[in-house]
């Protein structure tokens, strides 16, 4: 005989951690009437890694495509803002309007990359960056490798600019995460777990794997260009070797795995402890870059699932997951 | 101007040489190992920064240092595999990604704490080498150099194809690349013969990295390009195909010298797109190919965006035996 099964609605642990998010935001965004510019500066730039690591992890943990060439995204929205600051248009809505651009940009590129396999894609889709670079430099505003800066940013009050930047960093990082969890919850959630897990099998029982992975594609690359445009707001310098950098991937790549791939909040939690390295072991340079590498491999190799895989192991259940959970149905 | 289409097309070819040594690594490992070392630039560079050392502050010259690196270079592809890329291969496709690209930053960053920033080069270690060429009729200037890693890199390939055909190794090689299960049912250790394809291409790669530091210079961060410039070799020539390295390798040294004709900084930019080219066109014929052809494709991507539904896939050749069907 079997038994009744239904869907697990959302545990009680899950409606805290909402709860507790729904604070944390609260908090932050009043963050700048109290706390002082350095903290806000600094804030700005770890919204900016939470965006990219969930947008990355979207992309990877989700839908198993693994992209060493998000770069392209981060150095196009850069690119992007800076054309049409040129034009006169305010730096803010340049950054919104930048990253509408890119991920107009992405779609006709997912048409052809997402039929690439595996390392494939990866490796085309770091071509594709450095592809894009080149052809940024070639323009005379960029000026080649020396890159510009975003000057029109200096005409606003230094005060208000930090305010502006830092809210929109962490509006950004709550409509990431936001978005991405009622993704993830929905249809698309369980449609590209299934492609990440089974391409084939995921098609044959009629998931239409080609529009889920190109919706997931065209958002990650928007995330990515959207903190893209607000690193280059509090950075002000646009140089093309940096915005197009393969640090980029390295770091999202770092986030993710150290946080735990394929988590809801892994990859959050991997951008906190990035941020918190980069800040405490930043001054070594080089070495503590080689470090972000070396700490990557051991991750890959020994704990695939990263800190969340811990929690997950000790919790039994995965907080805010994207799967679905039967239990017995009750009436 | 035909002159110096000439001598670019004369140049191209010879880069092609430099490209199918960094590439024939690369090649080896994606057709036996099936894995993307994605840290393959870099261990190149790895090896050019070690021989400049060598020469530059041990005293050693040039050869000797190279015979000297090549080895080490061998035992370091073997102990990597051992270490990292079997177990990533066990986790499915996602973790050797993952693996290499964190061990190309750790190689970068920490070959940057080592050497430093310098752009460094072994031009003037290898005396006259570095400039003297040959003044063939009609204008055109043929390095020794460029002759010689073109000599070297058919050489290395020649070596390889005879290697993977005549000795036991390559046949234990080869039988793994086909069907490591059934390799390893006839008394082939799969797991020796992936480790020793992975050492042949870490030594390709240092060789390669060595030639660069000849003809231009490195720095620690030379190899991502140099990465993906192997990476266009191969997928330009086939992937999996040894002497299809050396095709690519010509290919995308003749767009990029061609390219440059028009601007130095168009020249890299031509490669990248010959290399894209490519790509689509090799996924376009793979969809014409399970579409029925190129007329019927057309076909049924003409009618899917007209009737706004999918056409149904076997369209054209049902069709078309109806219509022979119908002919008494």
């Amino acid at each position: 005989m079997s038994m009744e099964r239904t869907i697990a609605p959302v545990s009680a642990l899950d409606r805290r951690l909402i709860a507790v998010g729904g604070a944390l935001l609260a908090i932050c965004v009043m963050l700048p009437a109290f706390g002082s510019a350095l903290i806000v500066d600094k804030l700005t730039i770890l919204m900016v890694y939470i965006v990219m690591a969930v947008m990355w992890n979207l992309l990877a943990g989700y839908a198993g495509l693994v992209s060493v060439g998000h770069q392209a995204f981060i150095g196009l929205s850069g690119y992007f803002t800076l054309r049409l600051v040129e034009t006169g248009m305010s730096p803010f809505l340049a950054i919104a309007l930048g990253t509408v651009s890119v991920a107009i940009v992405a779609v006709p590129l997912s048409w052809f990359v997402l039929r690439l396999k595996a390392a494939e894609f990866a490796v085309a889709m770091w071509v594709i960056a450095e592809t894009i670079r080149s052809i940024v430099m070639l323009d005379p505003l960029i000026q080649g490798e020396t890159g510009r800066s975003l000057v029109a940013l200096n005409a606003i009050d230094p005060e208000l600019r930090r305010t502006v930047i830092y809210l929109g960093a962490v509006g950004a990082a709550a409509v990431a995460m936001t978005l991405s969890y009622l993704l993830l919850q929905g249809r698309y959630g369980a449609e590209s777990q299934a492609i990440r897990d089974d391409e084939e099998a995921a098609g044959s029982v009629g998931i239409s794997t080609p529009r889920v992975k190109r919706l997931i594609f065209v958002i990650s690359a928007a995330g990515c260009a959207l903190a893209g445009g607000l690193w280059l707001a509090s950075a002000i310098t646009y140089q093309p070797r940096t915005a197009f950098g393969i640090n980029w991937s390295v770091f999202m790549l770092f986030m993710v795995l150290v946080g735990g791939f394929g988590s809801y909040l892994g990859p959050v939690l991997g951008a906190v402890l990035f941020f918190a390295l980069q800040e405490i072991f930043g001054d070594f340079g080089v070495w503590y870059l080689a470090g972000v590498g070396l700490i990557a491999i051991l991750f890959a190799l020994y704990a695939p699932r990263g800190l969340m895989g811990i929690v997950i192991t000790q919790l039994k259940v995965e907080p805010l997951s994207a799967r679905k959970i039967l239990v017995p149905m009750r009436d | 101007m035909f002159d110096a289409i000439l001598q670019a097309i004369v140049q191209g070819v010879l880069l092609g040489g430099y490209y199918a040594i960094v590439a024939a690594g690369l090649s080896l490992m994606v057709g036996v190992v099936r894995f993307i070392n994605l840290a393959h630039g870099d261990i190149a560079v790895l090896g050019a920064l070690s021989t400049i050392s060598m020469v530059q502050i041990l005293g050693l010259p040039v050869l000797w240092a190279v015979v000297l690196v090549l080895p080490i270079m061998g035992v370091l592809g073997w102990v990597m595999h051992a270490a990292l890329f079997e177990r990533s291969m066990k986790g499915g496709f996602l973790l050797p990604i993952l693996v290499t690209i964190g061990l190309g930053a750790a190689l970068q960053n920490g070959m940057f704490g080592v050497w430093g920033s310098n752009t460094r080069s072994l031009g003037a270690d290898i005396g006259n080498l570095a400039w003297a060429s040959w003044f063939l009729p009609g204008g055109i200037i043929v390095g020794k150099l460029p002759v010689l890693i073109f000599v070297v890199a058919v050489a290395a390939i020649g070596g390889l194809h005879l290697m993977l055909k005549f000795t036991r190794l390559g046949r234990a090689i080869r039988a793994t690349a086909s069907d490591s299960e059934a390799a390893e049912l006839c008394g082939v250790d799969a797991r020796k013969a992936h480790r020793a394809a992975t050492s042949i291409a870490v030594m390709l790669a240092a060789l390669a990295g060595v030639f660069l530091a000849m003809r231009s210079q490195v720095t620690p961060y030379s190899g991502p390009a140099q990465l993906i410039f192997a990476f266009e070799a191969v997928v330009i020539g086939g992937i999996g195909s040894l002497w299809g390295t050396l095709i690519g390798g010509i290919i995308l040294g003749l767009s990029q010298t061609l390219g440059g004709l028009v601007s130095a900084q168009a020249s890299l930019l031509t490669g990248h797109f010959v290399f894209l080219a490519v790509l689509i066109w090799r996924l376009a014929r793979e969809w014409s190919d399970s579409h029925g052809g190129w007329v019927a494709s057309f076909r049924t991507a003409l009618g899917k965006s007209l009737r706004g539904k999918p056409a149904f896939k076997d369209d054209a050749p049902v069709s078309r035996m109806q219509k022979a069907g119908e002919q008494p």
